[in-house]
Order: C-alpha cells, then structure tokens, then sequence
C-alpha cells in the first residue's frame, strides 16, 4: 500500500488511563399501596420536562388456558381501540393531541401499558390510561380487525428468515403442550380461533387493581403520583388475579437438527442452543458474565471467531432469554450459504471450550468492567428507569436490586463462570435450526453435527386441526 | 429548554463542540465525517461503508479489534454508520474516560494506515458482503433501500447509487483506495467533534488539543457535482419488483425541500400528518377504516444537499390486491394534495414532533449527534436550540403551501413489491404511471 504522505512522524500521545470514577446511584424511588391493593412505585428524576408511566399488568401470556394463545396480545393492543365509549380514532387522536405516546403490549411475563408525556400533560394522559385499562371496550371491528392484522404479519414470516427462525427454534425447544412452544401473540390456527367473548373473559380474569403496579419516571413528585393514582385508581375493585399454574416451558426432549427450506437463500439464518433459566436464578449474574464472554458481547469469542476470524457473518451472538420460566439460551447470527456446516461447528466447539477450561482472567475483567461501567449509561431516558424498576415488579426482584447490581457483577470469578458453564450449558441438549437452501446446507450441517437432518417447509409450523380441536 | 454549547475550531480545521450536563457521570463522545456513499468514485460503490469498518480494525497504537474492547472495557458503548452525506463514530463513556475515548478517535483519525492490511480488507469485506446479504438480499422488501434512492435521483446524482454497494464494487476495493480514501476524506477540516455530557470543559479542550491538534489539515477535497435537482420528478416515476414476499408493500417518494430549510419543517409536518402515529392519515383511513394496509407509515430522509425525500410506505392486507392499494394510497394523497390539512392536524403533528425532540435528548449520544449534524451540516451546532420553536413557527398555510407544490401526480416515485408468485403481474397500472427510465 502506499504510505500516509500525513503524519509521517509519529506523533500521538500515549493511551491515557482513567481518572477516579464520579459515584453514580440508579435513581432514588418510593414504593406506595393504595387500598385495593394496587401498587405505585414513583422515581422523581427532574433533568428535563417528560415523565413515563408504565402499568404493569399482571396479563401476560403465560397466563392463557390452551388453545387461547395470543389473547392476553390482542387483549393489550385493543385497549387504545375503544375505551368509555370513545372509539380508537379518537383516543389515537386525544393522545397524540397532547403529544402523548402510549402503547400497549403483552410479553410473556405480563402486560404493560407505556406512556410518556410532557410532564403538563401527564394528568390529562394518565386520566385516558385509566380509561383504557379500566373501561376498555373491545368493539368487534376491532377484534376482527387486529386478528386480521396479526394473521397478515404471520404470513408475511414466511419469508422473513429471522421471524421463521426464532419460530421454528422455539417449537423445537419446548415440548408441544408447553406455552412458549407457540408464539406469544399466538400462531394462525390459535388466533383464528379467538373471539370477542375471549378477550372479555382473559381481561376479566387478570386486569385487577391488585394485579397491577404503576411505574412513574421523571418529572413528577411521589406525593403528584400518588394524588393522580388515588383519583384515577382508587376505586378499581377485584381480587387478585389467581397464580399461573400452567405448563410454560416443558422442554422438547432430545437433540435435534432442522432446515427450514428457504430456496436459494445466499444466507442461512441459525439457531443453536437449548431452554435457558429461569430469570430469578440464584447464579444469574454468573450466567451473565458468562454469557458475555461467550457471546453476549461484540468482543466475544463467538462473535471474534465467526465474524473478525473468519468474516463469515455480520455478527454473531448468544443470548438469555429471560423470563418468569426458563427462556431460551441461543446463538443467533446470519452467515453465507456455503460456510454454514463450519459456522454450526465453530459455534459447537466455542460452547463445549466455555465448559472446558476456566475463561482468562482477561476475559472475566472485560465482561465484568463492562457491565459494572456501562450501567449508568444504560439509564439515561425516564423509558429506561421506568422499564427497570418494572422489572424489580415482573421478577419480584428486591428493591435494593439496582444498589448491589454493580458490586455483584464485580463479585464474579473465572471459577464462577466456569462453574456456571458446566452447570447450565448442555451439549448433549442442543438444538440446531437453520432456515436456508437444503441443496447446499443439508448435508454440511448433518456431517458436522453427527445428526440426521430434518428438512421442512416454512409452513409446517402451522399445527395440524387434529391439535387444534382441544378448545 | 436550551442546551449549553460551546463551540471552537482548531488551528488544523477541527470543529469542536462541547455540551455539557452534570446529571449522570457519563460521556458522549461523537465525530461526523462530511463524507457519505455521495463521494464515491464510479466503480467503487459501498466504498465509504466498508471503510467506516476499517476505522475499527486498529490504528498505529490501537490492534486490531482493539478498538471495541477498549472502550467495552472502559463501561463504553460504541459504534458508527454511514448515510449518503456523511459517516459518524459515537462512543459513551464513564465520564473519568472521556480522555480514552478522544485518544481512540485521534488515533484513527491520524495514524489509521500503519495498521491496514490486506487481510484486515478481505475480512471486513466478507463481513460487509454478509451485511448485505443479512438487511437487503435475504430480507423481504430489503432492497427497497437501494432501489428508491435509484429511482429518486438521476443516474449522474450522487444519491443515485447504493449505499452498501454491489457485490462487484466491493470486490474491487484495494488498500490504495483505502489510502486514497483517507488522506481525502478522513482529515480535521472534513470533521467535527461533539463532546456531551459530564465533563470540565477546560479539561476537555486540553484533551482535544493534545490528541487532535497535531493531526495535519488535509488538501482540498474534491467538490461533488452539482446536486440540483428540479423540485419535482415532472411526472409519475414507476417500479414494480417481484420479490419472495407475501404481501403487496408500496414506497411513494415525492422530492421534498431540503433538511434545514424553511420549507422543510412543513414538508416534516406534511409528513407527520400524514403517516406519523395512529392518529395520522393514512393509518386512520388506510389501517382502521378501509382496513387494506396492515401497516401505514410517513417519513423524511432529512438530506440538506439536492433534495430531500419524503416516503410513504404502506404494507397491504392479504385479501387487498396490489390495484387496490396503489388506489387507495394515490387517493388518500391526492385528498390532501386537494383539499389541504387543517389547522388542529398541524397543531398534533407539531407538539407529537416536540415530544419526541424532548424525549430523544435525554441521552448523552443522541445530544452529541444532533450537534455534529447541525455544525457538520450548516456550520451552526446552535441550530439544536432552535428546533422546537422553528416546529412551532411553522403554519398551516406553509404546510398547505409545501403540500400543492410537492404532492401532486407529477411528484410522485412508486416502488412497488409484489409477491414473485401472483398471477397478476401488475406491471400495467390503472394509474396510467409513466415507464421508469
């Protein structure tokens, strides 16, 4: 190459190092309980003027009978359709009058209702949220109309190869009866079948004040809070919703390797791993770092091998999926046609070496000072803080959770991780899906996994009527 | 709500931003470079993307991948991108780091090619040609980011070619054109440097003019060629592509005035109107009432040269036939292009603007990028300050004004994804749509 005709001598000045670090606190909250048990959890932070409320709802999916997978989705997306006789257009229009943003989703875990405002026009919004969680009315057009929409974004997943995947994945990971086996917002065949009368029963069932805890971030006082949740709140009656007994993550048993057919695709989307935990485990943060080193960061070993090494990939992860049950563990990255075989086995390989040997004590020091330096950066929006102390609610975390988080990351060992490894990470377990070109993966991916391979079609994921005639 | 900014230049050319905020100790760091895929030569399209991967494979002092873990290691978080005027690098940090983060950035800055390899080369390479294979080639609809820029702009302009490349054009990049690259584009007076967050801003400029003042100022860079377009395509543009999709998805761009300009907060507004949120438009008419788009959006590609795009994109429904959502789109556009919006549809479409300025400000990063756009863009980092009141000036009648000019049929480039496997083949449109050139 020719040489830099700039900066011939070589001037700069040596790597500096850090100053003393300035001491960081996650922001200081209050824990209040109204009467019928609703629960609010208020963190002033007063930088700018916008405030987040988030209401967590103890509706997630986790929470539906069989054969109603996707109700506690569909419930949570209609509750802006139509609420105190106000139909959809206009409370789309009220909100976003004052500028408000608010949206309604159900995870796994539960349901969240989001809102952030400018912190003027936080009782005018929040004065709405009480209608849609209170007063919702799921007008039948509605209910037809986000089915509809829901079955549309499903078949367009049949060319998406990251959708197909994860979807695929899943059903290979946990055992048929088993909730996480089907989407959270419900396959074809379960959505079809959903009515009106369902989404009733499910809201019913699991909207109670005492099921229910409000997040307030930003610029607002506890004593605002708790003024505006009295008034808003205090007069929702019900019990608390009963616990979930439901199979949510039974796994599948056995190993398994599946092509899902994606003719000519110049690239195949891959899965490897197996059921993860569950998020409240005692070595959670052993598993973390772990996870970090393994996969969880961009200078990982799997991401340095598959894709700086060797460049067969824009990026390769792994990842927990945490949950109340034991979500997935997996590795996930896109990688061309005709290296998939050697990708699956350097994932193979990288998974069996975290339980082979302790990891270097490099390594450890980078996951670790990553985590315990990147925490305050990771709070910066009134979204963020709230989405945090939401999850001290949904994994019943205790409130000093944020305090110790740092020091427990620090507390972690290379025996810790190698313990945590060997304990957690299962080869004889793992589960390979990869949606791509069977003529040219089929064969590589059986040779370098010893298995035989599974070859289906995109759309065998919808389940047979014969499994759908339980309702 | 102002911002404090404080800007300098340095003797070599480097412009330099300071913002500082006390409430977290942390730091952003963030430096734009004013070139994009716009200054790419003929044959090396996706050249300015690969490079930005090549600013992470080291520099005289730093290995390679050293770059990530130093600053993973610091409790940092990091990365870059390249748009089609302008390629940017952002980190952030603990704030006892900020002096690691600006070292890094002025290691790569001055001392990048003692570290490039051909092997660095070939390997980035390979994982730019998996990028592309992973966001466009194996991704539904994923080329619509290469073909609607192609279809907006001339084939002479610089907006014309694609961003991540041709899989040829990378293939021939060399490490002269690396070189090359570097020496023309990658210099102080072709950069500016935005520091936002918890720091002394006396200790910050020490730290500034230790590590990138003696970076020399490059020569002149090559002037890019006329971007003027006329502020309209003079009559309907039209592309249909059959993809491995399952439903019908519509891109409408209408040439819209350019970022920063007085027109432009209206053109933003139009859009707002028109496909931001649920309450807009297309999503009520579209989406709740005649339920034939499963998704219904508007937005701008905010380019301050030439001239800008406003796109509509609409996802129709599996029973809506792609005759019926062409129709029902042009109509929808065609009602406001008559008819004109109303006063209280500006007034939410601006306090819905406002809010999102306000929430996006809360971090450090997306502080610091804002004032390297402003200062890289118009000289001006102050330009931050004014967004909410320059949303708040903007008028019906301007927006109305910005609607007859740019929305009519004789503005409007269709790019039409069809399922590769419908018996119709819609390439016939009841629009009676010009052949695209």
């Amino acid at each position: 190459m020719s040489t830099s005709t700039r900066a011939p001598s070589h001037a700069a000045a040596p790597r500096p190092r850090p100053t003393a670090p300035r001491s960081y606190h996650f922001p200081h909250f209050e824990r209040r309980t109204l009467a019928n048990g609703l629960q609010l959890i208020v963190a002033p932070v007063t930088k700018l003027p916008i405030a987040t409320v988030i209401a967590v709802v103890d509706a997630g999916a986790e929470g539906e009978s069989p054969g109603k997978e996707g109700v506690a989705a569909l419930t949570a997306r209609l509750l802006p359709e139509g609420a105190a006789g106000v139909d959809g257009a206009a409370l789309a229009e009220r909100f976003e009058r004052i500028g408000a943003s608010v949206e309604s989703r159900a995870d796994w875990d539960i349901t969240a209702v989001s809102l952030t405002a400018l912190s003027a026009r936080l009782p005018e919004a929040l004065a709405m949220v009480r209608d849609l969680l209170r007063a919702p009315d799921f007008p039948e057009r509605e209910v037809a109309r986000l089915k509809d929409e829901r079955l549309a974004e499903l078949l367009q997943q049949r060319t998406e190869p990251r959708g197909l995947a994860d979807e695929h994945f899943a059903r290979a990971l946990y055992a048929t009866s088993a909730r996480y086996a089907v989407p959270a917002e419900g396959d074809a065949t379960s959505v079809r079948a959903l009515t009106r009368a369902d989404v009733r029963a499910f809201y019913d069932a699991r909207y109670r004040p005492a099921g229910t805890t409000l997040i307030f971030a930003g610029d607002v006082t506890t004593e605002q809070a708790t003024a505006m949740t009295e008034q808003l709140f205090g007069d929702w009656h019900g019990a608390r919703p009963s616990p979930v007994t439901a199979d949510v993550d039974r796994a599948q048993a056995g190993q398994l390797v599946r092509v899902v057919a994606k003719a000519d695709a110049p690239q195949s989307e891959l899965r490897v791993g197996h059921r993860g935990l569950v998020r409240n485990t005692p070595e959670y943060f052993d598993v973390v770092v772990m996870n970090a080193v393994l996969g969880g960061l961009f200078s990982s070993r799997i991401n340095l091998n598959l894709r700086e090494a060797h460049g067969y990939t824009y990026g390769a992860f792994s990842s927990y999926d945490w949950r109340r049950g034991a979500g997935p563990f997996v590795v996930h990255t896109a990688v061309k046609s005709d290296v998939t075989g050697v990708a699956v086995r350097e994932i193979l390989a990288e998974i069996d070496r975290m339980r082979g040997a302790e990891i270097g004590a490099d390594e450890l020091t980078l996951a670790t000072s990553y985590l315990d330096g990147v925490f305050p950066i990771r709070y910066e929006t009134t979204a963020a803080i709230a989405a945090a102390l939401a999850n001290l609610v949904i994994y019943d975390l205790p409130d000093d959770y944020y305090d110790t988080y740092r020091t427990r990351v620090r507390a972690v060992t290379t025996s810790s991780v190698l313990r945590a490894a060997q304990a957690h990470l299962h080869p004889d377990e793992i589960r390979v899906v990869v949606v791509g070109d069977p003529s040219v993966i089929a064969a590589p991916v059986g040779a370098v996994t010893g298995m035989p391979v599974d070859v289906v079609s995109p759309e065998t994921i919808e389940r047979t009527p014969s499994t759908e005639a339980k309702s | 709500m102002q911002i404090p900014i404080e800007t300098l230049t340095l003797p070599n050319g480097l412009t330099v931003v300071l913002s500082e905020d006390h409430t977290a100790p942390l730091v952003a760091v963030n430096l734009w470079y004013h070139v994009g895929s716009a200054n790419e030569r003929a044959g090396r399209t996706g050249f300015a993307h690969l490079f930005e991967h090549m600013l992470f494979q080291g520099s005289a002092d730093v290995g390679a991948n050293e770059h990530f873990e130093l600053v993973q290691r610091a409790g940092g978080t990091l990365n870059g991108s390249t748009w089609l005027d302008r390629t940017n690098y952002f980190e952030t940090v603990p704030s006892n780091q900020l002096e690691l983060a600006l070292w890094l950035e002025a290691n790569r800055m001055g001392y990048l090619l003692p570290a490039m390899t051909q092997q660095k080369l070939d390997t980035q390479r390979d994982v730019v040609q998996n990028e592309r294979r992973w966001s466009m080639d194996n991704q539904p609809y994923g080329t619509w980011w290469e073909r609607l820029p192609a279809l907006a702009f001339p084939i002479d302009h610089p907006f014309h070619h694609s961003l991540i490349g041709s899989m040829a054009d990378l293939d021939a990049a060399s490490l002269d054109d690396i070189a090359h690259f570097f020496q023309t584009y990658y210099t102080p007076d072709n950069a500016v440097l935005t520091v936002a967050g918890d720091f002394d801003a006396g200790d910050a400029r020490r730290m500034v003019e230790r590590h990138f003042g003696p970076i020399p100022r490059g020569a002149a860079k090559p002037p890019l060629p006329d971007m003027t377009v006329p502020p309209t395509f003079g009559g309907p543009l039209r592309e249909v592509v059959a993809d491995d999709v399952m439903l019908p998805r519509l891109f409408l761009a209408f040439r819209s005035p350019v970022f920063g300009s007085d027109a432009y907060y209206a053109a933003s507004v139009a859009g707002a109107i028109l496909g931001m949120r649920r309450g807009s438009r297309l999503h009520r008419a579209l989406v709740r009432e005649q339920q034939v788009a499963a998704e219904a959006q508007a937005f701008t590609y905010d380019l301050s040269k030439g001239s800008d795009l406003l796109v509509v994109d609409v996802t129709a429904r599996p029973e809506t036939s792609v005759g019926t959502l062409e129709r029902a789109v042009h109509a929808e556009v065609d009602l406001m292009h008559r008819a004109g919006v109303t006063e209280a549809e500006v007034a939410r479409a601006v306090t819905l603007i406002e809010t999102e300025l306000v929430a996006a400000l809360q971090s450090a990063g997306e502080r610091a990028d804002r004032l390297s756009m402003f200062a890289t863009y118009f000289g001006d980092p102050q330009l931050l300050n004014q967004q909410a009141s320059r949303y708040r000036a903007v008028t019906t009648e301007q927006v109305n004004a910005v609607i007859r000019e740019r929305l009519g049929r004789d503005n409007r480039a269709s790019l039409l994804y069809v399922p590769r496997d419908a018996d119709t083949e819609p390439t016939q449109s009841d629009l009676a749509m010009a052949e695209v050139p």
